[in-house]
């Protein structure tokens, strides 16, 4: 637990980084490589600008009902103030006002700035906007996200999003002049900074060291050669039949199509199968019948799988049926 | 049939009992069904820690979780030389993600933090933007003299400098007496607690947006500074016609001090995240961007403790306290216990973890 992890940029050509295999299946574009201490590269995917945007809309939507509410309570308060100190006496009151007005300051304040710190210092490093859209701040280098970084981010919010929002709307209106205009590009450029660099940060990720990315929470998929007729000893529940593919026919196919057949296994849609049955008996030269399509495509799944992970332990892999 | 998507939906509702290890017909499957185990202990541990339970996690639990997370992150790499099913290495690639942040994660909570920024940290990021403060030091007293000159020379100047707001009263060519009771104090403290709030927030913004405007170069935040205290300088000619500067230094400095020192500090934090950005020395503008950002957090998250400071002493004691000495005192009181707080109070850094 001594070094650090580091991050390195995922290359289709890179070959110092094992993960894309040559000729294996292409990795996406927004793709980052973590190299934990223990040496195993887990793949890291930046979260799309799109959904930044949506996890922000959530969370402002989440501060304005929260302040919607607690002004409410107030008001509330405040109404029960008045009603318990009659007119005369109503110097009285001033002091018991003050203080909801001194609360209502505060907790914006506080709101604002403290909502994004407290979550995001969080084991999730997330506010509930980003948790909703499947988000999460890291630290860039790959080291601990620390307070300070969290910190930073944050404090830039006000030139990113509120000066920028005031300045458009304002500039337009002509009262501001030429200044106004200028202002509105200035902070523009802070807006959209994100649109500017290939990992998605905005000012405050540049400042703080952070970036923010995918968190999948993928759940355990079921095995698949364990029933039906891609088992050990399964044939067809439809027709007892067995089926047995040759060397020849496994070769047509590589990893690619295995993964579309596996996706296509699992999702078990009827009107699914029968085309990709059909088209796997085109390709094999099978005389494609109907009726027991599931379990051909198990035991050409099961079979072609037990091929090509076969070569894979030589060292052999076939990443398309072009290759 | 089954259809093996549909259960896993079901999440916890439809937990199976896992298929015999020797019903598979496959190495790879084989291989997944002896560790599966494993990893669902790692995956249920993990998602207790995300949800802040520390506390609720058995000490056996907390025990295995770097094993178990070896685990993982073995069986990863071996399915990924071994394993051609998708489903199996989405999962595992996302559990070990998962349980990288909670094992590498943050390993002080929010207060262990703090204890550390006041015993030290905080005063420790000031020293090290050293440069940067006398840099804007320099800039807010050039701010307060031009300020002053312009006023002197044309008063017309006053009114384009000071916004509506303070301009009430306080005008070139009042009387003294009129000067004289605007330093004056209250009877009594009603009204002075929500004074103390809107001047924090207030305050506090602008320190904020003189940090994140350091951004562009620095220059804005200089800009900032030069402006405010170029506002000072006004206000200081006209009181200091009418002979009242004395009166007006004191009255400015219980909570002056504290508050043109944090806005000192921020316009700093600011300058030094512009200044390393345009000369980033050996390494590269993003990584001294992160550097010199996250210790001007630091010294900006202290800025806010002194917003908070400065708002109390401009609502409480400068409009209570009307002695010229009182105040005097207070003020000088704050700035000697700052200046020693941050330059000699230094104790030992703690030893990082990491």
């Amino acid at each position: 637990m001594v070094s650090l992890p580091t991050f390195g940029r995922a290359k289709a050509d890179a070959p110092k980084s094992g993960l894309p295999k040559a000729g294996a299946l292409k990795r996406p574009k927004k793709e980052r490589i973590l190299v934990t201490p223990e040496g195993i590269e887990v793949p890291i995917m930046l979260a799309s600008r799109g959904s930044r945007l949506g996890a922000l809309i959530l969370d402002f939507l989440f501060f304005i009902i929260g302040t919607y509410l607690f002004v409410l309570l107030l008001g509330f308060m405040a109404g029960g103030v008045q009603d318990a100190f009659d007119p005369e006496t109503i110097e009285n009151a001033q002091g018991a006002m003050e203080f909801l007005y001194v609360l209502l300051t505060l907790f914006i304040f506080f709101v604002r700035y403290g909502y994004f710190l407290a979550f995001e210092l969080g084991p999730r490093g997330a506010t509930w906007g980003k948790r909703i859209v499947g988000i999460r701040v890291a630290a860039r280098g790959g080291g601990r996200l620390t307070p300070e970084a969290v910190i930073a981010r944050n404090l830039l919010r006000d030139i990113e999003l509120f000066m920028p929002l005031v300045f458009l709307l304002v500039a337009p209106t002509g009262e501001t002049g030429s200044f106004g205009i200028a202002g509105a590009i200035w902070f523009g450029i802070f807006m959209l900074f994100p649109f500017f660099n290939k990992d998605n940060l905005r000012a405050g990720d540049v400042i703080a060291g952070t970036w923010v990315v995918e968190a999948p929470r993928t759940k355990l998929a079921q095995t698949l050669s364990t029933s039906g007729a891609a088992a050990a000893s399964g044939s067809s529940e439809v027709t007892g039949a067995r089926y047995d593919f040759g060397e020849e026919e496994l070769s047509v196919y590589g990893e690619h199509e295995l993964q579309v057949l596996e996706r296509v296994l699992r999702e078990d849609k009827d009107d699914a199968l029968s085309p990709v049955h059909a088209a796997i008996c085109r390709k094999i030269g099978w005389d494609p019948g109907a009726g027991d399509e599931r379990a051909f495509l198990e035991a050409f799944y099961a079979q072609l799988r037990a091929k090509l992970e076969g070569d894979m332990r030589f060292g052999k892999r076939k990443a398309d049926k072009h290759s | 049939m089954k259809a093996p998507v549909l259960s896993s939906w079901f999440g916890k509702s439809a937990v199976t009992a896992p298929p015999d290890i020797e019903s598979a017909a496959l190495r790879s499957d084989r291989f997944r069904l002896e560790r599966e185990e494993d990893w669902l202990r790692l995956e249920t541990i993990v998602k207790q820690m995300e949800k802040g339970g520390l506390r609720r996690i058995d000490d056996e639990d907390l025990l295995a979780l770097p094993t178990l997370y070896r685990t993982a992150a073995s069986s990863l790499s071996v399915a990924r030389e071994t394993s051609l099913d998708a489903a199996t290495l989405r999962y595992l690639e996302s559990l070990v993600q998962r349980s990288w942040f909670q094992v590498y994660g943050p390993r002080k909570g929010f207060f262990a933090w703090f204890r550390e920024f006041i015993l030290g940290g905080w005063s420790r990021a000031v020293r090290e933007i050293w440069l940067d403060i006398c840099i804007a030091l320099f800039v807010m007293v050039a701010g307060a003299v031009v300020g002053w000159i312009l006023v002197a020379q044309d008063n017309d100047w006053y009114y384009r400098l000071v916004p509506g707001q303070f301009a009430d009263t306080r005008v070139p060519g009042a009387s003294r007496d009129v000067l004289l009771d605007t330093l004056g104090t209250q009877q009594d403290a009603d009204g002075l607690s929500a004074f103390a709030a809107s001047l924090f927030s207030n305050n506090a913004g602008v320190s904020i947006l003189a940090f994140a405007l350091g951004f562009a170069f620095g220059i804005p935040s200089l800009l900032l500074l030069v402006y405010n205290t170029a506002l000072l300088g006004a206000m200081i000619w006209v009181f200091a016609s009418q002979g009242l500067s004395v009166e007006f230094a004191a009255w400015l400095s219980v909570h002056g001090t504290t508050e043109l020192f944090a806005i000192l500090l921020s316009g700093a934090a600011g300058l030094h995240i512009g200044r390393s950005m345009a000369f980033p020395g050996t390494s590269s503008v993003l990584e001294a961007a992160a550097t010199s950002g996250r210790r001007g957090a630091v010294v900006m998250a202290g800025v806010i403790i002194m917003m908070v400071i400065a708002g109390l002493l401009e609502a409480f004691p400068r409009q209570l306290v009307g002695s010229v000495e009182g105040r005097f005192l207070i003020g000088g009181g704050f700035l000697a216990f700052w200046l020693t707080y941050f330059f000699l109070y230094n104790p030992r850094r703690p030893l990082e973890g990491e």
